[in-house]
């Protein structure tokens, strides 16, 4: 691969720190969901800089995003990086599933003979590996003593000056408006094929007027409910993971309610509804219906959601979404063929 | 408001009478939910707790318990359309959140 720069004595392949372009344009594409599922690195043992028997050895995931931040970080270091096989998927996630976990741990320290690469018995896994990984079962298993590393590898460097410690702020985990904003593309693109089906049912119920039906009245009208559910859909996948903090209630469905309410008042001023009164309350329905069952998805990618909050949130929330869902849905065919 | 989320949902606990103090839950735990005091963790955040698991895994004493899982809305569907537990889809064939 193009990011090995050579070998070791060993015959260990050594990769750059220094990201290129096409790392960056993978990077972009990943975000975007594109081949997302697919972006790996060999699993292995690899050298940065120029390592030896006393050098680090830092465990990572063969997701390459994972891979590229982690040697990004290790400008002017001379390290071994041992990717673990996740399935191309990220670390945090990879230990949640059990794939970066520790029998993958024990099972490549021993295939690549960490013990043969280095004369110490200290070996890093990422902070967020812990939820997939047993310190103390890979220390029976190999003799080597686990120490978990900072969250971000941005503080690699730190943590290594300082005798392996890392202080609260690397220990803990955040969600910052530039982690949220790079997560919205994935959700805006995550649900958009059901809702392209939708839109495109909607569409065919557009050439009804008066209950006849005329391709020319999707043309004239359609806008009206493309934009209303449009509006509806970017505020659920975009607008509440950008706002989440400074969104009232703690409940990610309900964030989304309360966003679609302020939505519809703002549609309301511009009167971009038609003039019936049930067209506007089945829209009212709609819109809240979309933009709360989309924010409510979010839970999945923050960072800071449990399975039994989650559990708890949805028995309220998903019959709020279907009824009102399922009662829009009536309301505005109706207003079709009367 | 914040990034908190539902209160007094989390079903971790704490064996405070198994605990020897070693520090491995203050260091794993991403939302620092534990605080070592007299040679004893301590539960101090058990709202920020997001059931990861990564406390009871690493307790060599076992004195931690917590119910893990995907604190996902569209896990927690897949996993009730296929009947299975809570799934992200995060094992490389599928899409993942």
């Amino acid at each position: 691969m193009y990011y090995i720069i050579g070998h070791t004595n060993n015959n260990i392949p050594i990769v750059t720190t220094n990201l290129n372009f096409l790392d960056l344009l993978g990077n972009v594409k990943v975000r975007c969901s594109i081949f997302r599922n697919n972006y790996k690195v060999k699993p292995g043992l690899y050298a940065v800089g120029t390592p030896d028997k006393n050098s680090d050895v830092l465990v990572t995931a063969n997701y390459k995003l994972s891979f590229d931040h982690l040697r990004k970080n290790l400008i002017g270091i001379n390290a071994w990086i041992l990717v673990l096989d996740t399935k191309g998927i990220n670390v945090w996630c990879a230990a949640g599933k059990g794939t970066f976990g520790t029998k993958e741990l024990i099972s490549k320290i021993q295939e690549f003979l960490i013990d043969k690469i280095v004369e110490h018995k200290k070996i890093i896994v990422p902070q967020l590996g812990a939820v997939g990984v047993s310190a103390h079962e890979v220390k029976n298993a190999t003799g080597f003593n686990v120490k978990y590393g900072p969250v971000r590898a941005t503080d690699l460097k730190a943590f290594l000056s300082n005798s392996y410690r890392a202080d609260k702020k690397m220990r803990t985990v955040f969600f910052s408006f530039k982690d949220r904003l790079i997560l919205t593309p994935i959700e805006f693109i995550g649900h958009l094929n059901y809702f392209i089906f939708l839109l495109a049912i909607v569409f065919i119920l557009s050439c009804f007027k008066n209950a006849t039906f005329n391709v020319d009245n999707a043309f004239s009208y359609f806008k009206v409910p493309l934009l209303n559910l449009f509006s509806a859909y970017i505020v659920g996948t975009i607008i509440t993971p950008i706002l989440l903090p400074f969104i009232p209630t703690r409940n990610f469905a309900f964030k989304g309610i309360f966003l679609a309410i302020i939505l519809f008042v703002i549609l309301l001023l511009f009167n971009v509804f038609g003039n019936s009164v049930l067209e506007i309350i089945s829209f009212f329905f709609l819109n809240i219906a979309i933009a709360s069952f989309t924010a409510m998805n979010f839970t999945g990618a923050s960072t800071f959601t449990s399975l039994s909050g989650v559990k708890k949130e949805m028995k309220i929330a998903i019959p709020i979404q279907i009824i009102l869902f399922v009662v829009g849905i009536v309301i505005w065919t109706v207003t079709r063929f009367i | 408001m914040g990034l908190t989320y539902l209160k007094n949902v989390s079903t971790l606990e704490l064996d405070v009478n198994k605990c020897t103090g070693c520090n491995m839950c203050v260091i794993v735990c991403p939302h620092n939910v534990f605080k070592i005091t007299n040679k004893k963790s301590q539960i101090i955040n058990k709202d920020f707790c997001m059931e990861c698991g990564a406390c009871q895994r690493n307790c060599p004493e076992n004195a931690l318990s917590v119910t893990t899982g995907v604190g996902c809305a569209a896990g927690i569907i897949i996993g009730l359309i296929n009947g299975t537990a809570p799934d992200c889809g995060c094992d490389g064939s599928s899409e993942c959140c």
